[in-house]
């Protein structure tokens, strides 16, 4: 909608700037806090200014022991383990669901539709559903405290493949029948035309179980007890509760604006190839 | 290049049979057309051709060689796609190198072969373009020039030029033509249009409801058509189809109005004439109730109806008429060009 005039456009803008402050005030203050010393940080009213202690905050989480008086790992190790286990979760699902999808759209196998059913059903299932006779197979298999038991749990995905067979059912038929008159056998054909056709949907889906991954909370709660094995996101919730002592506010606050920076990074990095697998029909 | 050979050809989904039993033999070099109209199974005799579809039960050989369980690429064929089918996410060079980049062929035997076709086609400027980046008719020659690279023995074309403008169908049309001509590489070719079908083909393949109507030259088929069906679809305008009565060499039409001809049969008779062949004469036998006149420049459609009864009729007259709707208009037409069918089968009388 193109419209000139003067007054909407101020009140368009009014809301805008609302909606950008009402999203922006929770980041500023977590970013405020973690720039002022400990004492500060337990007197009212909470600062809303940046205070000078950034760097000396910085370097004690990301490098010290994080909150003194607790036998935390360092926030870069907690990053490092929440790194791993969403990387592996989000290539896992992709390699996983683009695999299974690929049988279901392109192979005639007996009970093809009971198979994708089987699949969609698990949508029903959650980790939170599963979540004991989960844990016991991942502590039968002695993956308790290992990346392997961090991630593979969580990278069946119903919803990813779901996702590329409706992707796969929009590529044309003949694309198929042209490649193997070429004599592209599946596999190749798989490499050759499915993957590079698929490529912004594989982006897009990449961003979503990125920060999927990187949330998870609950699980890796679970299987991780050593200090080494934890993840930042629930290490923040484990901070608030830590020692007997109010909490330390400026290293908290410093390690969720660490924690938030990866899943933006990977926004930021993948947004114009996010946007396109979204939107784009052309094939 | 080979011959193909097409024999007892049947394909079934289930129980329900879509093609039944066709013959055909097709020499090393010819240009065959498929043509009837849509759902006659002439897409699904290309596709088992070129294996994309299983054969229910008959025999195809290119070659000597039978080539029912043959995949696709082990067959020596390429196909031109409706779509075109050209792969998007590669340039016009990629996507012609495809095939032949699979069968390991060297490097610079590919790009020697690409270049060739591509100057061929005039397609040598786009080579390094993606598909979306060119136009209709410049996508059309890519996928032409992945056949041709190949060096198949076998070029098949579905419909090939339908997704085009007319004017580009026409020029696309000769440069096919002229392009088998040059390279000699035997060719099916499907399409649904009659005038591409006359063109094109050094014979023509008239399917219809998954049987074979006739099988011969264009000139065959507009001259001596097996069956009311190949009549009324070779040839434009199409042929004017008259009920009648055959007895001593004598027909005579629905309204009483006598013809001579159909002198090997007795009973009811289809009698067709086809437009062209009706001359105007003030003493001709077939009366012409005047509706509307169609005027195309270099000649006038007049439609009518039979004199006396409500047979529909066209008559193509030379020149421009304009004059004499709802009055009546007298023609004739010579013997020899008079089609005479059984009325019950359909099937052409031979004089």
């Amino acid at each position: 909608m193109i419209e000139n005039r003067p007054i909407l456009n101020m009140i368009s803008h009014a809301v805008l700037i609302l909606g950008v402050v009402i999203v922006a005030l929770p980041i500023w203050i977590t970013f405020v806090a973690a720039t002022h010393d400990p004492v500060r940080m337990t007197q009212a009213p909470i600062p809303m200014l940046p205070g000078g202690y950034f760097w000396e905050n910085f370097t004690q989480t990301l490098f010290g022991g994080g909150l003194s008086g607790t036998e935390s790992a360092p926030v870069w190790r907690m990053l490092l383990n929440s790194m791993m286990m969403a990387l592996m979760i989000s290539f896992g699902k992709i390699a996983i669901s683009l695999l299974s999808a690929f049988a279901i759209v392109y192979f005639k196998f007996p009970f093809r539709m009971g198979f994708f059913w089987l699949i969609f059903i698990t949508l029903m299932l959650p980790v939170e559903v599963r979540i004991l006779p989960t844990f016991q197979v991942i502590a039968d298999l002695g993956m308790l405290n290992s990346y392997w038991g961090l991630s593979i749990p969580l990278i069946a995905s119903a919803t990813a493949t779901f996702m590329f067979r409706q992707v796969f059912l929009t590529i044309p038929d003949e694309m198929l029948e042209s490649a193997r008159i070429d004599g592209a056998g599946p596999l190749r054909f798989f490499w050759d035309i499915l993957i590079p056709l698929s490529r912004t949907n594989i982006a897009a889906l990449f961003v979503i179980l990125f920060i999927y991954g990187w949330n998870q909370y609950l699980w890796p709660l679970l299987i991780t007890t050593e200090t080494d094995m934890t993840t930042i996101v629930m290490s923040i919730k484990q901070m608030l509760e830590a020692a007997e002592q109010s909490p330390q506010w400026n290293i908290i606050m410093m390690t969720a604006l660490l924690a938030m920076i990866p899943p933006v990074f990977v926004v930021v990095a993948m947004q114009r190839l996010f946007v396109q697998g979204l939107t784009e029909t052309d094939k | 290049m080979a011959s193909i050979t097409m024999k007892d050809l049947v394909k079934a989904y289930g129980d329900t049979e879509v093609l039944h039993h066709i013959e055909g033999d097709i020499n090393d070099g010819e240009f065959i057309v498929i043509v009837g109209p849509s759902g006659c199974g002439k897409s699904t005799l290309l596709r088992m051709v070129a294996g994309l579809e299983t054969v229910t039960s008959g025999e195809i050989s290119i070659g000597d060689k039978v080539v029912n369980k043959l995949e696709p690429a082990d067959r020596d064929i390429a196909m031109v796609f409706q779509n075109y089918a050209l792969y998007p996410h590669m340039s016009v060079r990629e996507n012609m190198a495809y095939g032949l980049k699979i069968r390991k062929i060297a490097k610079a035997e590919i790009d020697r072969r690409v270049r060739e076709a591509a100057d061929i086609l005039e397609i040598g400027q786009y080579l390094d373009r993606k598909p979306r980046q060119l136009s209709g008719g410049q996508r059309q020659r890519v996928a032409m020039g992945r056949a041709i690279v190949r060096n198949p023995q076998v070029f098949l074309f579905d419909e090939p030029l339908s997704n085009l403008d007319a004017k580009l169908r026409v020029q696309m049309r000769l440069e096919i033509r002229k392009l088998q001509q040059r390279l000699g590489v035997t060719s099916i070719y499907v399409t649904h249009d009659q005038v591409e079908a006359m063109t094109l083909g050094d014979r023509l393949m008239v399917l219809n409801g998954g049987y074979v109507e006739q099988f011969g030259t264009p000139i065959e088929l507009y001259d001596r058509p097996a069956t009311l069906f190949v009549a009324g679809f070779i040839g434009s305008p199409s042929m004017n189809f008259l009920p009648a009565e055959a007895k001593d060499g004598t027909l005579t039409l629905g309204n009483g109005a006598t013809v001579s001809g159909g002198g090997h049969s007795t009973g009811a008779v289809t009698l067709g004439i086809r437009p062209e062949h009706l001359m105007h004469d003030e003493n001709g036998p077939i009366g012409i109730s005047v509706q509307m006149f169609e005027q195309l420049g270099a000649n006038t459609l007049l439609h009518g109806v039979l004199e006396g009864t409500d047979t529909e009729i066209v008559a193509s007259m030379p020149g421009h008429v304009s004059t004499g709707e709802g009055s009546v208009m007298r023609f004739s037409a010579e013997a020899s060009v008079l089609h005479v069918f059984d009325a019950a089968s359909g099937k052409r009388i031979e004089e």
